[in-house]
């Protein structure tokens, strides 16, 4: 502000020599600047305000448990547009149709198309497609010639409309609308098959409305007497050019998104930006065409999704997916907002009670019918045919939304008298549907025993099989003879993997794109990163040895090859260590790392390769740290016992060095991205405790265990190599200063790991960030003790 | 030879079978057995299946065409052609509460599943080993994927349903983790009339 108001004398000097009236007598140094930014002020504030309605009733959970969102967005919009309306005495914010059709629905569709699974959706695109083109039509034909019939009956009093305008208006109202079906299915979780016929038609059904809303917005300019058999066969050919077009334009935009992302390998930063761009681009081309917008739309993203997640880096997908939600969600917030805003207005209201009240009872009635009707023709050829409880949740699923609001707002007023009526009922529709059938849904479906989304992870036995029961059945067409649909799938799948996958993805994700490896590299990363979290929660992570089961050697392979075995074996892993780090500091660390690798506690941590729930056994982990414990204490309480009695001779410890072998490898885990995992994170922990390289088998003598007194546990019986080579000089061995003048007291503590420096300094962090409270400690530092034999370590879990 | 098929018999074997068929769809099947039977011998033999082309791209063609090959026989007639497509039949509502005593229909899940665990399973030993997953895998992922990792997808499948450590999977343990997927949906097509 101050800024611009140094900058502002300039210019107000300049308009003084314009002769405008922006004289100034003295130099301002603030000046409120309302009219210059008030438009894109008005529209982040207006953003900002609806996404904080989301969390004003997010305080009260219950609210959200019985009312779905959009409805509670609904209210809150009437709270504000009451508030303003009383301001302002006209309502100054309304939804306006070119913004809510360029600048907010856009995105939600977008995000519909690029996270619809693809594979349920072609499965059932026949049933889908039967749905959104002859329900819908069925559904605006009925409701149009019902109203007409009602209205011929004098039921409607004296309002002046005409077969045609009505029928335009059962076409905006019948279509269910993909935005309150969002909204309100995914509060709910029916199943996938129920789920993806209802979604799938609201976003097809695009094509058919607005077919149906030209064309007939056609005919009432033309007027009734010109439409003839040639107008009617041209509006039957429309609908293929919209619809089909329309797709034909998302796909089209699809392979160019899929191209790009071919090439972008090196603008990694920017390359999310490209979906969104060309998805509104593939949205606005098809409106520019008058085809499909939506179907555009929901194509491009449903095409490009499996290329696009193959060809881009994970940290892109996934800025791409959250970032679609971002903007989906905040779009949908804005929306249902506005539609509460939109509604406090007294000019747009014109109450007619029997044509409102007809106007629900069809839509309801006539929804229920069509989809009976259609269920019962589908069901002669569907393999698993839906049952009547799938189809009442589906009629009453047909919810009308802010698309038919959009519309309706856009029909001209002059050839439209009653329009105000219109969009009063309307509004009272899309309230209707998204408030209360909204509530209801949930009660409805639980009470109707309706079958429920499965929520369970899939495992890659069951991916697996999946591929097994996929080829039997392409096998068993192919001996019975018969073409059938997974005939066509695997002619499909073949087609594309010879064509597509070499003309859209890049050489490396045609590698890595086959499906069970991608679950198995996904189930590995979900592990890796609980685990990472699991050990970060414990205090410090484990050290894990896994030389038998790993497919990394790591006896033989050090330095150069590394890089290449991480970049084969992982495609990229999403932790936080990076393999810029590992290269960099490769050959030393390695050495580093081997050593420690073997000579480490493995701890309990041993038991939790599996992570399979059959298999950890958290009591006896207790059980193991109470003993390490207790063991550490002990062999404490003998240092300082020996510290004062003098140095224990070192050959004590050579003779159990000879004597322990190195431990027998134990289960390791089977994933072969897990010693990477494993690596790279005790190497990130190792560099950022700036260990020198020759140095890496330390150990802190005060968490020895002591052999004697111990009971055998196998991991304990790892003798340290660097311990049985070197010449054990006790001298050189510093405890932890720390760890000798405060005992920790309890497990947590212990599990620090705190590696030394073989020197009389030490680099220990936590020493040095406890550097004050050792001051004294440093000058009555009694003699080391002697090392005692066992395994040191002080970390674990 | 086929003349003297009937399909009424045909028809009665096969609704003693528990694998009720309509007319139609028999009639439609044994003229596409006809067809494949090149010897003309009311049997056919592992030539006759191996002539259907796609069946020679298809990872599991061989496996298959074993399954419809009862133990150690070398020639397959139509009752057998038709009892090992049984099992693919939906499986009808109707169906569900039938008679508790009579013998488990071809198309219920178990036998689906059952089906499918011989697939894995040839040696017939009841369990699949890592041996026998390794080779099915191979035969079903991309050539991109190395041995290794194969070898580690093989042992965390392993590890997923093996609940009594043997390292391998018995045909309970198969059961059991596949017991959210949709079999009757997923191991079935429509018989075309």
């Amino acid at each position: 502000m101050v800024l611009l108001a140094i900058s502002r004398p300039s210019l107000a000097s300049e308009a003084t020599g314009n002769g405008t009236e922006n004289t100034i007598t003295t130099l301002p140094i603030v000046i409120w600047k309302w009219e210059e930014i008030h438009f894109p002020y008005l529209v982040a504030l207006w953003v900002l305000v609806s996404w904080l309605c989301k969390l004003v009733f997010q305080l009260n959970p219950c609210l959200t448990r019985v009312i779905p969102e959009s409805g509670l967005l609904i209210c809150i919009g009437w709270v504000l547009g009451g508030i303003i309306y009383g301001a302002d005495k006209v309502q100054t914010f309304r939804l306006q149709p070119f913004t809510f059709f360029f600048y907010l629905l856009p995105q939600i569709v977008l995000d519909a198309g690029y996270s619809m699974p693809n594979k349920l959706f072609f499965g059932n695109l026949g049933a889908i497609l039967v749905y959104a083109v002859i329900g819908t039509c069925w559904n605006a034909a009925t409701l149009g010639l019902a109203l007409w019939g009602c209205w011929l009956g004098g039921a409607m009093g004296n309002i002046d409309t005409g077969l045609l305008q009505l029928l335009l208006f059962g076409s905006l109202i019948a279509a269910v609308d993909p935005v309150a079906v969002i909204a309100v299915f995914e509060e709910v979780h029916v199943n996938e098959v129920l789920y993806i016929l209802v979604f799938g038609e609201s976003l097809l059904n695009d094509g058919v409305t607005v077919v149906l809303f030209n064309v007939f917005d056609a005919f009432v300019s033309l007027g009734g007497a010109q439409i003839d058999a040639v107008e009617i066969i041209k509006g039957i050919i429309s609908f293929f050019v919209v619809a089909v077009g329309g797709s034909l334009v998302g796909v089209v935009f699809a392979l160019l998104i899929s191209l790009l992302t071919r090439c972008t390998k090196n603008i990694q930063i920017i390359e999310p930006g490209f979906i969104f761009v060309l998805g509104y681009l593939s949205y606005l081309t098809a409106e520019m065409l008058s085809l499909s917008a939506i179907l555009s739309c929901t194509f491009c993203g449903v095409c490009c999704q499996k290329y696009i997640n193959a060809n881009m880096d994970e940290r892109s997908v996934s800025t791409v997916r959250s970032t679609m939600k971002v903007f989906a969600n905040g779009s949908e917030t804005i929306i249902f907002v506005f539609l509460g805003i939109s509604a406090i207005d007294p000019s747009i209201w014109v109450w007619n009670t029997a044509f409102i009240l007809l106007t629900l009872l069809f839509i309801f009635v006539f929804r229920f019918i069509g989809v009976f009707l259609l269920t019962w023709i589908l069901n002669q050829y569907r393999l698993v045919p839906l049952d009547f409880i799938d189809q009442l949740v589906m009629g009453y699923g047909g919810l009308r939304g802010a698309v038919a609001y959009g519309l309706v707002l856009l029909l001209d007023e002059n050839k439209y008298k009653e329009k105000k009526l219109m969009i009063s009922t309307t509004l009272i529709v899309v309230y209707f549907t998204v408030m209360l059938q909204g509530i209801t849904m949930k009660p409805l479906v639980t009470w109707l025993k309706v079958k429920r989304a499965a929520v369970s992870e899939r495992t890659l036995a069951e991916k697996i099989q999946n591929r097994t029961f996929d080829h039997m059945l392409v096998a068993i067409e192919d001996i019975s003879g018969q073409i059938g649909d997974n005939y066509m799938r695997d002619k499909w799948n073949n087609f594309e993997e010879k064509w597509l996958y070499w003309l859209l993805m890049t050489p490396i994700a045609r590698k890595s794109c086959d499906p069970i490896f991608n679950i198995f590299h996904k189930l590995n990363i979900k592990d890796a990163t609980s685990y990472v979290k699991e050990g970060e929660r414990r205090g410090s992570l484990a050290f894990v040895r896994n030389e038998s089961k790993a497919d990394v050697d790591f006896n033989k392979k050090f330095g150069a090859d590394f890089s290449e075995m991480i970049r084969d074996s992982v495609p990229s892993v999403c932790l936080d260590m990076h393999e810029q780090d590992l290269k960099m500091r490769e050959s030393e660390d390695f050495d580093a790392h081997h050593l420690l690798q073997q000579h480490l506690y493995k701890g309990r941590k041993q038991h939790r390769h599996r992570y399979s729930r059959k298999h950890l056994e958290v009591n006896k982990d207790e059980h193991e740290v109470q003993e390490i414990f207790q063991r550490t204490m002990r062999s404490r309480l003998e240092s300082f016992k020996s510290a004062k009695m003098g140095v224990a001779p070192p050959k004590k410890i050579s003779k159990h060095l000879k004597k322990d072998q190195p431990q027998k490898v134990r289960e390791a885990c089977t994933f072969s991205s897990f010693p990477l995992v494993f690596i790279t994170i005790l190497l990130e922990f190792l560099i950022n405790l700036n260990l020198s390289p020759g140095l890496a088998g330390i150990v802190n003598p005060a968490f020895m265990a002591e052999m004697d007194t111990m009971d055998p546990m196998p991991p304990m019986q790892q003798i340290p190599s660097w311990l049985a080579e070197a010449e054990v000089d006790s001298s050189n061995m510093v405890p932890s200063q720390r760890a000798q003048l405060r005992l920790p007291w309890t497990p947590s503590n212990l599990r620090r790991l705190a590696p030394l420096c073989l020197s009389t300094h030490s680099n220990d962090s936590f020493l040095l960030a406890d550097s004050p409270a050792t001051q004294e400690g440093i000058s009555e530092l009694p003699p080391p003790p002697p090392p005692q034999d066992g395994q040191g370590q002080g970390t674990h879990k | 030879s086929g003349s003297n098929f009937s399909t009424i018999t045909v028809c009665r074997e096969l609704h003693e079978m528990g694998f009720h068929v309509s007319h139609s769809q028999i009639t439609r099947l044994y003229s596409r057995f006809t067809s494949l039977d090149k010897g003309e011998n009311g049997t056919l033999s592992r030539e006759d299946f191996q002539r259907i082309p796609e069946l020679a791209i298809n990872p599991l063609g061989d496996r298959i065409i074993n399954a419809f090959f009862p133990e150690g026989e070398d020639q397959v007639n139509f009752r057998g052609f038709m009892r090992t497509l049984a099992h693919f039949r939906p499986i009808e509502d109707n169906e569900k509460n039938k008679d508790p005593t009579a013998s488990e229909p071809l198309n219920s899940r178990t036998n689906k599943l059952l089906f499918a665990f011989q697939l894995y399973d040839l040696d017939r030993d009841d369990k699949i080993s890592r041996d026998e997953l390794l080779q099915v895998l191979r035969m079903m992922v991309g050539v991109n994927i190395s041995d290794e990792q194969l070898g580690s997808i093989a042992d965390r499948t392993i590890q997923e349903a093996d609940q009594n450590g043997d390292n391998s999977i018995s045909f309970n343990e198969f059961i059991k983790v596949l017991e959210k997927v949709d079999v009757e949906q997923k191991m079935s097509i429509r018989f075309l009339h």
